[in-house]
């Protein structure tokens, strides 16, 4: 009994996210013009890429007003994905020192990591 | 604001997380939405994983690696014959798909109102942008490779740099080559009234809508974590 006929928002409102998205991209490529480095990079990196995101799967996507039983079950998996994420991280930093200390450095200038 | 939803005897569904525990414990059906929506969801998530799995891998890959990482901005530099400017065809590709995702949530607004036409040609200028962006990618694909990038090795720096690029901006962009078909396709159905004779239902466009945004949503991660990192 689909009787979800399509909420219709006014299309304003997609117009000043979809304006927002251009600013957000600006931005982002910025950090990288303006040659940021370190904790400063990548802490706008994934804040504006975060934004972005959201603003799609909630604005675009809908998702902002779907029910909750829907948002859980899309948005919920993603989730547990970020801890595997970070869970990878920490094994591929320990297999780089390992690397390092049984093979040794290769290249003697800072790794671009 | 959202009409409430309704069981099929009337009542109103609660919201929040009562409405959680009712959407389970339905005899019917548990999500409140058209099936094909809920399908394209559904199907979304595991692609969701797919492109995770490979990002993550990437990124696993890249930490891990001794060697230095070839620098994006210097990689992806083009010059107009004078300085190189980092990552213009990344930018003007990021640019390319956000407008894309404007002229789909205005055809799938359109849709809804009913305006075939309007609907008809916002798709195709979402497919238009979207075969500009492919374009665009396999140029990029054409020059790296002239430069040396392969999978095994590259002469930039760390070899798996080649087999990390290909497969991810691969795999994105056929997603995106297939949105397009399938853009033009539901356009065109609008276009010559198929969805009138099916019940002047044009939920089609909403979905068509989901998968194309996604597209869009897989890029803005590529785009952080390829080019920017």
């Amino acid at each position: 009994m689909a009787q979800d006929s399509g909420q219709q928002h006014p299309i304003s409102i997609y117009m000043w996210i979809w304006g927002l998205l251009f600013v957000f991209s600006f931005f982002s490529y910025m950090v990288d013009y303006l040659d940021f480095q370190g904790l400063m990079r990548w802490s706008l990196i994934l804040l504006f890429m975060f934004l972005k995101a959201g603003f799609i799967v909630g604005i675009f996507m809908h998702m902002a007003w779907e029910r909750l039983a829907l948002k859980m079950v899309i948005l919920g998996p993603p989730v547990a994905l970020c801890v595997f994420i970070v869970l990878m991280a920490l094994e591929a930093d320990y297999t780089f020192l390992t690397r390092i200390v049984f093979f040794g450095e290769i290249t003697p200038l800072a790794v671009h990591h | 604001m959202p009409e409430a939803a309704l069981t099929d005897t009337g009542d109103i569904l609660p919201e929040g997380t009562r409405g959680v525990v009712a959407d389970f414990s339905a005899d019917k059906q548990t999500f409140q939405v058209p099936w094909g929506k809920a399908m394209m969801w559904i199907f979304l998530l595991s692609d969701t994983f797919i492109f995770g799995c490979f990002l993550t891998s990437y990124m696993t890959v890249r930490i891990s690696a001794r060697d230095a990482w070839p620098v994006p901005s210097e990689v992806f530099a083009l010059s107009f014959g004078g300085e190189p400017i980092p990552l213009i065809l990344i930018a003007i590709m990021t640019f390319i798909l956000i407008s894309s995702s404007g002229t789909m949530a205005m055809a799938v607004n359109m849709g809804y109102r009913k305006d075939r036409n309007k609907t008809f040609w916002l798709m195709v200028a979402t497919a238009a942008f979207g075969a500009m962006f492919v374009s665009m990618q396999a140029f990029e694909w054409t020059k790296l490779i002239e430069e040396g990038v392969r999978p095994w090795a590259n002469p930039m720096g760390a070899a798996q740099f080649g087999s990390t690029f290909f497969m991810i901006t691969g795999f994105h962009g056929l997603h995106v080559s297939a949105g397009v078909i399938y853009l033009l396709v539901v356009a065109f159905r609008v276009k010559n009234g198929v969805y009138e004779k099916r019940g002047g239902n044009y939920e089609i466009v909403e979905i068509t809508g989901l998968y194309w945004h996604f597209v869009d949503l897989v890029w803005v991660f590529i785009f952080a974590f390829f080019y920017l990192w």
